[in-house]
């Protein structure tokens, strides 16, 4: 297989598709559904759940919000609602179909595993195609299966918590995941477990024209702890792809999530992902998201307090770099309980065109007293031609809450290019050590091998960007 | 001693205004210079074109330095050549950490020569000696830095960067007696490890010159080195002010 990396996007290589187990057809019917569900042997429950969700998915309109020019264009007729590329999951890298390990092993994937990573799942297309746990978690009882497993080995856990934080109703692209959904990751951590090293999923769209659904749903168990990374990546079409996530995370009683994503889409990938996390009383929620690629993303991770002195963060990075992105992220927190906590930290950068928007949504309902709340949103424009802007709301219904808000939009300024350049950088190395500065707050909080490869990823993006 | 900066008939002007008005100055490898001048007279402006500041545009005139003619050349062509410029008003780079950026700077200047475990230990020596905490290498540049602390941080890039000419602009103000003495040390140290660097010193307090000895002074008034001569020159400024030269220059006119 040749290796097809362009210069544009280092992950556009696609692979051949010709020993793919199953491929549905283009558009979606109560058939394909049905049939999705047939092949995955799933119980009753879920597969009326799939239908009523669908028949939301017909009836719901669009959402109105974010770029709704650009989602109006999503030709839901011409997708590949579900492709299976492998008969079975594998625990063995070596048994990994060669096509599919050619591509994480490019990715750098089993590399990553081996270094520290405490377990990997890697999705492609529609299926997880391999997994792994290291045993000493799985002698603890922490589970970490792709969502099918899950739904297959701890019904009564699913049954309990599947949908309950977004239900099909929430948006159009909520009730599309919920019918037709296929992969992503079930993870329960029990009581007082603590998992120190991070549990990591990779995401990778393959096909052109690919919907990928995938439905993630973490459990954190009273007293415990985890942290989830999940990567994407997908090749480089002429025509779009879909990527309509749905993840749902549940924070127990002193429990802490922490959902570390880097998404790196090719520029045609709609990526319209719904988050969102409850935190119980003492709990800990943190939203780490990491947005570049894509053609249009629209995922604002939220988080319910709804337990006194729960605490959510959520803290963004977006990067729109050309004409033809648009990057509408941002966060919500919705204060239910009192003595709750919260900080939203979002970092844009827009260039050559590109567009990013902040979106943003703090709620203090009635009740609950003495929140404290700081939002920071700072957007960096590298050019005239690019855009940035911020949609900040703010909904408060009690009295003597601390909220702290500040936006900034900010340019390189000539004098601190010159303040470098004075010292021997060039440039586009000038420009550069002042987009990772600004992006800083968001690349610390991450796993040190992270944090390099976004730094890498961002130079990529950046290369030639002195015009 | 061979001639490091020479510099013939120097105008520099700002959107279209001239500040810098035929400018003729010379200097050799090892020497240290004074510049002096009353504020407003041009010294920020005559440091920032020698450092190819792209607003300072220049009308006339040449720059050479060690024999290559650098009129046309960028910022950082200029540091590579052995040109520094220790800033009046450092500016703040949020999020990116002074190791990190020396480091880089460091990279680009002399390539890729040093391990980071060798670099660290260097820069906490060169810390030591301007008693700069060590905590300052994670912190980020100048950000939240008391002006003292940037003061000591240009010193500081110096040390690093080993310049064959540094242009120290004002690295003196707004410094207490203690830190002056400090920055003054520090300079000296890195002169007497390296006797053929020049320092192209701009202050306008006389103070500075009690530590640090300079071959010439020269004044600034309105654009141009009106007056030039030995350490004495200073002295003589201290006590009869700038009006003295202002009105010989009248004079002159
Ligand atoms: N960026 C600028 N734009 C407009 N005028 C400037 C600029 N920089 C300096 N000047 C003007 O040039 C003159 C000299 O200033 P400067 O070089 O800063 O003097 P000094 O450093 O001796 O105090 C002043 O009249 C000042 O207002
Ligand atoms: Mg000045």
């Amino acid at each position: 297989m040749a290796l097809e990396l362009n210069n544009e996007y280092q992950y556009g290589f696609h692979d051949s598709e010709e020993n793919y187990a199953f491929k549905s057809g283009r558009g979606l019917t109560k058939e394909i559904v049905l049939s999705i569900s047939k092949m995955k042997n799933e119980p009753q429950w879920m597969t009326e759940f799939r239908l009523k969700s669908l028949e939301i998915f017909y009836k719901k309109p669009m959402p109105k919000w974010g770029n709704t020019q650009l989602i109006s264009e999503i030709d839901f007729e011409n997708i590949f609602y579900y492709v299976k590329s492998s008969e079975k999951q594998e625990k063995n890298w070596e048994d990994v179909p060669k096509e599919i390990k050619n591509t994480f092993d490019r990715l750098g994937i089993p590399e990553a595993e081996r270094k520290f990573l405490a377990g990997v799942s890697a999705q492609y297309e529609s299926e997880v195609v391999y997994h792994s746990l290291r045993e000493d978690l799985k002698k603890l009882g922490v589970l970490f299966l792709d969502m099918d497993s899950g739904l297959r080995e701890h019904p009564e856990i699913v049954k309990k918590y599947f949908s309950t934080i977004i239900p099909p109703e929430d948006n159009k692209f909520a009730a599309l995941n919920s019918a037709v959904w296929s992969g992503g990751s079930f993870i329960y951590v029990p009581p007082n477990t603590k998992v120190e090293i991070p549990l990591q999923a990779y995401f990778r769209i393959n096909t052109e024209n690919m919907g990928q659904f995938e439905r993630t749903l973490i459990i954190a168990d009273e007293g415990s702890s985890v942290h989830y990374i999940e990567g994407c990546t997908a090749p480089t079409y002429s025509s779009d792809s879909l990527h309509s996530a749905v993840v749902e995370l549940i924070a127990l009683k002193n429990a802490k999530i922490r959902y570390t994503t880097i998404q790196n889409w090719s520029k045609n990938v709609y990526n319209l992902v719904t988050k969102r996390a409850v935190a119980h009383e003492g709990a800990v929620v943190e939203w780490l998201d990491g947005n570049m690629g894509s053609k249009l993303t629209m995922k604002y991770p939220s988080i319910y307090l709804v337990g006194e002195k729960a605490h959510g963060e959520v803290v963004s990075v977006a990067l729109a770099s050309g004409s033809d992105q648009h990057q509408d992220a941002g966060a919500k927190i919705i204060h239910a309980a009192p003595n709750t906590t919260s900080v939203i930290i979002s970092k844009s950068i827009s260039r050559n065109g590109g567009r990013a928007s902040y979106r943003g949504l703090l709620k203090v309902l009635k009740g609950a007293a003495n929140v404290k709340s700081s939002v920071k949103c700072d957007a960096l424009m590298l050019d005239e031609k690019s855009r940035s802007d911020t949609y900040p709301t703010m909904e408060i219904d009690e009295q003597g809450v601390q909220i702290e808000h500040e936006a900034t939009v900010s340019k390189i300024e000539d004098e601190k290019l010159f303040y470098l350049m004075s010292r021997g950088l060039s440039e586009e190395q000038a420009k550069l050590m002042i987009v990772n500065g600004f992006m800083e707050p968001f690349v610390k909080e991450l796993p040190m091998e992270y944090a390099v490869e976004l730094n890498r990823l961002i130079e990529l993006e950046m290369e030639g960007a002195v015009g | 001693m061979a001639e490091l900066l020479k510099i013939k008939n120097l105008s520099i002007g700002i959107d279209g205004k001239e500040i810098l008005h035929g400018l003729n100055l010379e200097i050799n490898s090892g020497e240290i210079h004074a510049v002096m001048g009353r504020n407003g007279s041009g010294k920020s402006t005559f440091s920032n074109a020698l450092m190819g500041h792209p607003a300072y545009k220049i009308s006339t005139g040449e720059i050479n330095f060690n024999g290559t003619l650098i009129n046309n050349l960028k910022p950082n062509e200029r540091a590579k050549l052995g040109l520094f410029l220790g800033f009046q008003y450092p500016l703040s780079i949020p999020g990116v950490t002074v190791a990190n950026f020396l480091r880089q700077a460091n990279k680009a200047l002399k390539g890729d020569a040093v391990s980071p475990r060798d670099f660290r230990k260097l820069l906490y020596e060169k810390m030591d000696d301007l008693e700069i905490d060590h905590v300052f290498a994670t912190r980020y540049i100048n950000d939240g830095f008391s002006g003292g602390e940037k003061k000591r941080m240009e010193i500081l890039q110096m040390a690093m960067l080993e310049p064959k000419l540094a242009i120290l602009d004002e690295p003196d103000s707004g410094l207490d007696i203690d830190s002056l003495k400090l920055v003054a040390q520090s300079i000296n140290k890195y002169k007497e490890k390296n006797p053929s660097v020049s320092v192209l010193l701009i202050t306008h307090y006389q103070r500075m010159l009690d530590y640090i000895k300079p071959d010439k002074v020269h004044v600034f008034v309105d654009g141009n080195i009106v007056e030039s001569g030995g350490p004495e020159l200073a002295l003589e400024l201290e006590k009869k002010g700038y009006d003295w030269l202002t009105e010989k220059e009248a004079v002159k006119a």
